[in-house]
């Protein structure tokens, strides 16, 4: 059944072979690794929403929560103002649990399934590179259930804590009780909602008070079995004082089926502590004609409870049939910063709507959005976002620029601000512009002897340029190489 | 326990007088007209703020209102000399007055242009089977709501103008519209339509003036067909009762090579929402719309503008100015489509507002929603205060605080005020703003 398309130990250097090679290409990382799950049958009841709390082993409460989510998603309808259209959701034909099978509690990397293993080598993060190379700690989730996780005892040593949350909840459980469900509560939105009922796994982040973070945090999610939603939840908790830096990076098998991912992020920000969150978003777009790929509906929102904290959000929006995603926070804290850097690309029959929320309640807040969308194909790119101006928000300062490139005559680019704004002691500025790629630009490459395709190249990536600044290393190499990669066949 | 009394609905309450006024309408193609109207009203509702275009605007308190027909109220009897007070009167016009909706061609003043420019009442002119008339009223407009319904079954007289092919009127056209002072809170509906023909050219002052007394709804619908070439001005004033509302829609509807430029202004009234739909629906036209809103106490000032580009080479231009005082709340949002087809399209809007209390509030939503490629767009929002850099160094070569702020508000008007074409119109903008801020003017 395994069927690779891709190769992903190429040399990624040399981008010049890289584009040439990628005319055309299917999705790379489209193949199914043949493992035996524990599966639900597919649907949704009260007892579906048990069933899962019982195999987790959940604390009492944890039960309740889950249940009291289940009801309340009850009387929600699935909202319908976003710029986006798909067909309607059967959320009875979904199945809500799959766990990989595993036998034993694994001491080293010896004992993991190697089949497992393997995927993750072709998803280019084999963990023994990881391990020794890179300095990153990496909490695979794969399907649901966490399998390995690396660099447990560096952190143990400056307390922090990094762990599954189902692993969280059954070592620190006063601690997941005091955070879950406060930033993003299941009344938040149908999607949240839907969520907090049927979430499966997640990770949980905690740093002790004053600890600067030594690693970049990361995990990496993917959804394996077919026709399985992905439902995670990430909670980030920084101390007083403390930092941390976390990665999340996605890539997903070829379906023919959409498959529906509602994640929820909270972050939670104390005095002085810094959270930057990035995202590389990659998942399977759907092919040509618009079929098939996923349906990235998340909630994810920070609050800056603190004084002098700050909250940091880049991401890199690549993937994804549909994505409806506006990372947010709340400036609550006197003098806390909210950040706000995305790149969103869409190609073919994609379509995405994203965007941020600042919302500015403490004094001398400041906030910065700076969104780049890129439309090719027959795709359609929303920047949706809010600044609002608490009237307590003295001297609170936004600024958000958005803009948008067009590369073909049938995509679209919209945006939606809202600014609303009840203090007279703040300023906010709001600038969007919507252009194609100049033709004067590509000519002066053309002439230097820069083929049109990697003169576009060149361009978006200059377009992108200040956001990829923002990403940490690693992740600003690979957000290059998808730009290339979705923009693929885009150039006439 | 009390009887119970069968409440009737805003809606219902305004289905009743459109019966009656249907009734006394004597053309039967008006009264067709005006009965699918009422049928279309009585199957809407009034938006509500879960309403996306009514977000920030809620009818609630106002539609608690039991407003009666002004036509079938006191009539306000006007002399002459008070109509010289409430017009403009520092530029020479051709005047045309109405009061609570209705036209008085006793009080109007157009002798001059009647061989050149059509002007009669919509009623006279449909009656007199005027081909124009019958082919774009109520057709021009889109998007409708309740209360465009509202207003096409409630309206009585009603303005229609037409401007011939080739025809270039000199003097401005001031349209006086009167409310108010009818005995008891009452709603008017306002229907303009203005044709401008092919090559014409033409200016029109259009103020909204209020009278004390009760409270008053004046709604107002205006449809504007340019012709190819035609070069239409509309510059509106609103300055209605501190108490009243005022909800107005413009459509307007442009051919090849045509120009339009609306200005708005908008000083007082308690809640006033003003609805603008331009369609460029041919090649190289050029749109302008610009606005400037003073609002003070708890005013209430919304506005919204919608601009369709549906074809190519056409150039659009938005600027929106806003200055809020006390417990005041503003919003604007517009809205710039570029079809498919509309390549080299410009479409520019700025929207900048200055928040001179602690209490005022302002919402914007400025949106772009872009299908065609090769196309230059931009979009531009600002809400702050008084530069307070510039007014240390006023007030540092020793001019008063208040006059050194007097000073940065005309600068910021200055932009929108400067566009238009009537110097004296901009001398008696600049007063009306003072005048609404109670400061004292500096230059």
């Amino acid at each position: 059944m395994e069927a690779t398309s891709g190769n992903s130990e190429k040399s990624l250097a040399d981008e010049k072979v890289l584009i040439n090679e990628l005319t055309d290409k299917e999705y790379e990382w489209g193949f199914v690794t043949d493992i035996e799950s524990d599966v639900f049958p597919k649907g949704l009841n009260e007892n579906t929403v048990r069933k899962i709390s019982k195999i987790k082993n959940e604390p009492e409460w944890l039960t309740e929560y889950r249940v009291k989510a289940y009801n309340h998603w009850l009387t929600l309808k699935e909202p319908k103002w976003p710029n986006v259209v798909y067909p309607e959701i059967d959320f009875q034909d979904i199945r809500y649990y799959s766990a990989p099978k595993q036998k034993e509690q694994l001491e080293s990397l010896d004992d993991v399934d190697p089949e497992l293993l393997k995927t993750f080598e072709k998803l280019g993060i084999s963990i023994e590179e990881q391990k020794k190379l890179s300095n990153v700690a990496v909490d695979v989730v794969f399907d649901s259930v966490s399998v390995k996780t690396t660099f447990q005892d560096t952190l143990k040593e400056k307390g922090i804590i990094f762990s599954p949350l189902s692993e969280a909840l059954q070592n620190h459980p006063d601690l997941v009780k005091e955070y879950f469900g406060s930033v993003v509560p299941y009344t938040d939105n149908f999607y949240a909602a839907l969520n907090a009922a049927v979430f499966s796994e997640g990770s949980f982040v905690y740093i002790p008070k004053g600890v600067r973070c030594p690693m970049e945090l990361s995990t990496y999610f993917r959804i394996n079995s077919m026709d399985t939603g992905q439902f995670e939840r990430t909670l980030v908790v920084a101390e007083e004082g403390a930092y941390v830096s976390y990665l999340e990076g996605c890539t997903a098998p070829m379906r023919d089926e959409n498959q529906l991912h509602a994640a929820v992020v909270e972050l939670v920000a104390k005095k002085d502590a810094e959270i930057k969150y990035s995202t590389v978003q990659n998942w399977y777009p759907g092919d040509k004609e618009g079929k098939g790929g996923i349906y990235n509906f998340v909630t994810k929102r920070g609050i800056c409870e603190g004084d002098n904290s700050k909250i940091s959000w880049s991401q890199v929006e690549t993937g994804s049939a549909i994505t409806w995603k506006y990372p947010s926070t709340i400036l609550k804290g006197d003098n806390s910063v909210g950040e706000f850097y995305s790149v969103a690309v869409t190609n073919n029959y994609q379509q995405a709507d994203t965007g941020t929320k600042m919302i500015h309640l403490g004094k001398n807040t400041k906030s910065t959005i700076v969104s780049k969308g890129i439309s090719a194909g027959r795709s359609n790119n929303s920047y949706r976002g809010l600044v609002k101006i608490g009237k307590n928000a003295d001297g609170a300062r936004n600024f958000s620029q958005c803009d948008s490139m067009l590369m073909s005559d049938k995509c679209g680019a919209h945006t939606f601000p809202y600014l609303e704004i009840d203090n007279k002691n703040s300023t906010v500025e709001h600038e969007a512009t919507t252009s194609k790629v100049s033709e004067d630009q590509i000519f002066y490459l053309n002439q230097r002897g820069i083929s049109t395709e990697d003169a576009v190249n060149m361009i978006v990536n200059g377009f992108c340029k200040e956001v990829f600044n923002k990403l940490p290393m690693e992740f600003a190499v690979e957000a290059t190489k998808l730009l290339a990669l979705s923009l693929e066949g885009s150039v006439g | 326990m009390s009887v119970e009394v069968k409440k009737v609905t805003p809606i219902e309450h305004f289905v009743q007088s459109a019966e009656k006024n249907i009734t006394r309408s004597k053309n039967n193609y008006l009264k067709e007209l005006q009965k699918q109207a009422k049928i279309d009203l009585e199957n809407s509702v009034f938006p509500t703020v879960k309403n996306e275009e009514w977000k920030y605007t809620n009818l609630k308190k106002f539609l608690g209102n039991e407003f009666l027909p002004a036509s079938e109220l006191d009539k306000v009897e006007l002399s002459k000399t008070e109509i010289e007070k409430l017009k403009f009167n520092s530029f020479d016009s051709h005047l045309l007055v109405f009061v609570n909706g209705m036209f008085e061609k006793e009080l109007s003043d157009y002798a001059e242009l009647q061989n050149k420019i059509i002007i009669t009442s919509i009623s006279e002119a449909i009656e007199s089977k005027n081909e124009l008339a019958v082919k774009y009223l109520s057709n021009v407009s889109t998007n409708n709501s309740s209360f465009d319904y509202l207003n096409l079954s409630n309206f009585v007289d009603g303005l229609f103008v037409h401007i011939p092919d080739n025809v270039v009127a000199e003097k401005p056209i001031q349209i006086l519209n009167i409310s108010g002072n009818v005995g008891a809170i009452s709603f008017s509906s306002s229907r303009n339509l203005i044709v401008a023909g092919k090559n014409s050219q033409s200016t029109f002052v259009q103020k909204h003036i209020g009278l004390s007394g009760e409270l008053y709804f004046n709604n107002v619908s205006t449809e504007m067909y340019i012709e190819k070439n035609g070069i239409l001005n509309f510059y509106k004033v609103e300055v209605e009762n501190d108490n009243s509302f005022h909800v107005e829609k413009t459509d307007v509807m442009q051919m090849r090579d045509s120009q339009f430029n609306h200005f708005n202004f908008t000083f007082s009234g308690k809640l006033i929402r003003n609805d603008i739909n331009v369609n460029l629906s041919d090649e190289n036209i050029e749109s302008t719309l610009n606005g400037l809103y003073i609002a003070n106490k708890s005013q209430h000032i919304d506005n919204s503008t919608f601009i369709d580009h549906a074809k190519p080479h056409s150039t659009s231009n938005q600027l929106y100015k806003g200055i809020l005082d006390d417990k005041s709340h503003g919003v604007f949002s517009g809205k710039i489509v570029v079809a498919k087809d509309a390549q080299l399209t410009n479409a520019y809007q700025n929207s900048n507002s200055i928040i001179l209390s602690d209490d005022a509030r302002v919402d914007t939503k400025p949106q772009l929603e872009i299908y065609a490629d090769d196309v230059k767009c931009t979009h531009g929002a600002t809400v702050g205060q008084l530069d307070k850099s510039a007014l240390f160094y006023i007030l540092s070569r020793g001019i008063p605080k208040d006059k050194a702020m007097s000073m940065l508000i005309t600068a910021f008007a200055e932009s929108v005020v400067a566009e238009l074409k009537i110097d004296e119109l901009k001398d008696e903008i600049n007063h009306l703003i003072f005048e609404h801020l109670n400061r004292d003017k500096v230059l």
